[in-house]
Formats: structure tokens, sequence, C-alpha cells
């Protein structure tokens, strides 16, 4: 089946076999140090045009969160209807001391989130397109320890 | 002012002419009397155009839009145009007629990416779930603190005819009601609704002439968010923290007014869920950040306490109208400074008041007036 990302330039696409994992795209003002995300073309904090795309780091903790409890009215382009929309928990996860990126919060009971939870970069599909095309996205799931 | 609710098929620009003659009527001008208009709506493409209603004078009329500031900036055009010299005599108007439910737009309108809007991002109150419950965390606030905000705000919109929502609710009520963002009910957010509202401004030494009791505007700011505030619409924000638009914006209309925050007795403050009341006590100085919790268990912000806020209903009682939304403020402090605000009214008629606007995407108004 034919695979999408969400937008072009956001996080690694194609996916990565793994182990590797896949990392949301950010910029870094050449002449400042300011990071964003997604990447811009200009710098949010002193205004120049030297931006610099790089890889984020894939790891953070959770800074805020929020639960979604009501379809979210167009453009959202979720499959969910009024009947079967389940809330879902969405937040702004720090990564590093560089950036907080807001995304979707996967693989966890909202009841079961904390400040400062560790949160890793997950790529996903998200929704599909008329011609049965699966278009994934971002967000971020708990870290899983390996022992 | 024209009450806040829903209107049928009353326009947005009758709604309009409505708080323009009420507000000509009670400086005892005409219509005709008006050199200059400034009005300001979401909905409503040329608020000028209730120039139908009100009478072709042929005046100078400008057409403003600052998303929720919006009254904020139409107000600040006009105390910059009295202060010019350009106009003696200045009808700020606003004017709204909402759909019902959240706010929705193109989110490339805000310098957001598409793809924010697709994954169910672009919400306003989402982000006022994520920004309170990060502060609650911060600085020791409990959600019986955010029902306490909403049930004053009923019950000070059950003593105010013009509001939307006159029923009082109880803390429980509010927090037992459905959630919508985590950790903010229903009952705790307010909503987008119809209504107008309209401020007459003259020349300080005219004003005599108009009202035996004028109420002085000392100062309207307005101000967009820098570089590391943590504001509404942001797909990533910096690790640095700077403070938000709302200080920004108190801080300048404090110095520009020469009063201080000890000096306001009343404050109306963008109470669009009870969590930014929380907030906004603080940005706007107020209060210390954590404070807030002790102030609302005391009553301190309730109409007999010694910092009232948002005694008219706040936008949790009246909803907004978002062209109007600000100019309602303004009604209420002067209603309140000039000791007119019946069964609401603060005791000991307050004489410092300061009106305070917030919106997308990091958009902040504040006006200090006095008697």
């Amino acid at each position: 089946m034919a695979k999408r990302s969400i937008a072009d330039g956001l996080f690694t696409w194609p996916l990565p076999e793994p182990p590797t994992k896949p990392a949301l795209i950010g910029a870094r003002c050449s002449l400042c140090g300011a990071v964003t995300f997604p990447q811009a073309p200009g710098c949010p904090r002193c205004g120049e045009t030297q931006m610099e795309a790089f890889d984020l780091p894939t790891q953070g903790t959770l800074y805020t969160w929020t639960t979604q409890e009501f379809l979210p009215k167009l453009p959202y382009a979720g499959l969910e209807t009024l009947e079967n929309f389940t809330p879902w928990a969405v937040g702004y996860v720090q990564l590093a001391d560089l950036i907080r990126v807001e995304g979707r919060l996967y693989d966890v009971d909202p009841t079961d989130l904390d400040f400062e939870m560790p949160f890793e970069v997950v790529v996903r599909p998200f929704t599909s397109d008329e011609d049965g095309t699966e278009v994934y996205t971002f967000g971020f799931a708990p870290v899983v320890e390996r022992g | 002012m024209h009450p806040f609710g829903r209107h049928g098929d009353v326009s947005a620009l009758e709604m309009g002419a409505v708080a323009a003659r009420a507000a000509l009527a009670d400086a005892g001008l005409k219509w005709t009397d008006i050199q200059y208009a400034i009005g300001g709506s979401f909905e409503v493409d040329n608020p000028d155009a209730v120039v139908a209603f009100l009478g072709l004078t042929g005046i100078d009329f400008n057409n403003v839009y600052n998303g929720c500031a919006t009254a904020g900036t139409a107000l600040s055009l006009g105390v910059q145009a009295i202060r010019s010299g350009r106009y003696d005599r200045i009808l700020v108007l606003g004017m709204d007629k909402h759909p019902t439910g959240a706010f929705t737009a193109d989110p490339t309108g805000y310098a957001c990416p598409a793809w924010y809007g697709e994954m169910g991002y672009f919400l306003t109150t989402k982000f006022f779930g994520e920004k309170i419950n990060r502060y609650m965390h911060d600085y020791d606030i409990s959600a019986e603190t955010l029902a306490r905000v909403a049930a004053k705000n009923y019950a000070n919109g059950a003593l105010n005819e013009n509001a939307f929502r006159r029923q009082p609710l109880s803390v429980e009520q509010i927090m037992e009601s459905r959630m919508v963002n985590y950790p903010l009910t229903q009952y705790m957010f307010c909503s987008p609704d119809e209504g107008a509202a309209a401020v007459v401004l003259c020349r300080a030494e005219d004003a005599r002439t108009y009202s035996p009791e004028p109420v002085w505007v000392r100062s309207v700011e307005v101000r967009t968010r820098r570089y590391g505030a943590f504001e509404v619409h942001s797909p990533a924000v910096p690790v640095e923290r700077v403070p938000a638009p709302t200080t920004d914006v108190a801080v300048a209309a404090f110095e520009a007014a020469s009063v201080a925050p000890g000096d306001i007795d009343i404050a109306q403050l963008q109470d669009t869920d009870a969590g930014a009341e929380i907030i906004h006590m603080a940005e706007v100085g107020l209060c210390q950040d954590g404070e807030q919790e002790r102030l609302v268990a005391e009553g301190a912000t309730s109409i007999g306490g010694r910092l009232p806020i948002n005694t008219d209903g706040g936008l949790i009682a009246n909803g907004e109208p978002i062209g109007a939304s600000g100019l309602r403020q303004i009604h209420e402090l002067t209603l309140q400074l000039q000791g007119r605000a019946g069964e609401r009214q603060v005791p000991g008629t307050p004489r410092v008041g300061l009106a305070h606007l917030y919106g997308a995407p990091g958009t902040s108004a504040v006006t200090i007036v006095s008697r």
C-alpha cells in the first residue's frame, strides 16, 4: 500500500530500518543558535534567514499535556466520527535543552501521565487519502526500558 | 451595549446600532455629532456598514480585527486619534455573531503549518488545557480553584441583565461537568456568542460636557508575543522563557498611566477559561504566581473582595462576541467607577480599573481607566 508523510521535511522519511529510529527535523539559526520545529525560513529570535536543518534528539521528557475529549472540527484529518471518537492525549515534550515540541501521546493511558515522564519520537499511520494512500504522522510514546 | 447571548435573526450590524445608540444616549450625543468611528468584528467584513442604520453622515470610519484583542486595538486607535488632535468625538464599536462551538480557522493564516490543523492541534481550548496544567503543577493550584473562579463568574453573571449565562452554578456542578481538555471542564469555558458594545471617546477637557462623572482613559496598550513566550497555536516552543505578552502589555500600560498594580481597585481579565483568569491575574501583575489559590479561596476576587475580578461575569458568563468583548469590559468598568452597577456594584465605588484581553496567536491588550 502506498504511504506518504503528512508533510515534507517534518521527520525522517522514508522511515529508517530498525533499530534506527526516526527523528523530527528542526532548524537552527547559524547566527544566534535559536532552534525551530518545524523548519522555518527565518529565525524567530533574531529575524535573520540563515537557518540550517538538523535532526532533533529522539527522546525527551513531558513538559505538559492535556486531553482532547471532543472531535476537532475541520481541518482535522483524522478518520474518527462523532460516534467512535475516543479521547487522546497531546502535549509538549522537551527534547534535551533544545526545544519543546507538541504532539500526540501514544501508547499511554492519559491518567498515567506525569510531568517529566520520558517520551520518544514515533511515526505512526494517522489517516488515509481518498486513493487509499496511508498518511503517516509523528507523535511521542513512553520510552520503554529494555532490561 | 446590546446584550450578549443568542439573538436569532438579529444581525450583528443591528446589534451594533443598538449598542452605538445606547453609548451616544449616555453621553447626550447624537450620531451626527460623531466625527470618526472605529468598528471591530471577526464575522462582519465591514462594521462601518452600521451607518445604514445610524445615518449616512459621510464620516471617516475604520474597521479593525486583531483576534480576541480586537476591542483593545479599536480603543487604542480611537485614543490615538483624540491625542493627535485630529478628532474630538469618536465612537468605538464592536459587534459579532458567531456560530456555535469552538472557533476554527485556517492554521496557515496564523503562521501555523497546514498539518498542525490536520492533526487536530489547531484548537485554542487544547492549548489552554496544556498551559494551565503545567501552571497548576508549578504553582500548586488545585482543580477546585478552577471551579471556584468559574462559579464566581456565573454568580456575577446572574446579577447582570446583559449576560448570556445567568444561572449560578456550584463548584461541584462545574467540576462534574464533561471534561473538554484536561483539567478544564465544559463549564470552565466561555462560548462564542453574539452581541455588541460601544464607547464614546472625547477630549479630556470636554468630558464634563458629556458626563457629570466622566471616566478617564489613563492608557491603552497592545503587544504581541516575544520569542520564548508560551502562547497559543505553537507547534513548538523554546525552552528559554520570557514573560507573556500579557505581562509586557500590562507593564507598558501601568507605566503609561503612572499607575501601579497595587492601585487597581477592579479588573476585567480575559477568562476564556477559568485557568486563563488565574494565569492572567499573575501575568497582569495583580498577584504573584501561586497566590491565586489563597486569593480565590478567600473570595478576594468576588464582588465584595479586595480585588474584584470580572464583576459582570466575564467571558465565562457573557460569552465572547470577539469584536465586542473588550468594550463590554470598558462598559462594566465605567458603570462600576460611576457607581451605577446596581446589584453587582463593588462597595466603596472603585477609582481605578483595568481591562485585559488576550487572543491568538499571542496578542494582548490592557486598558487602565480611572474616575
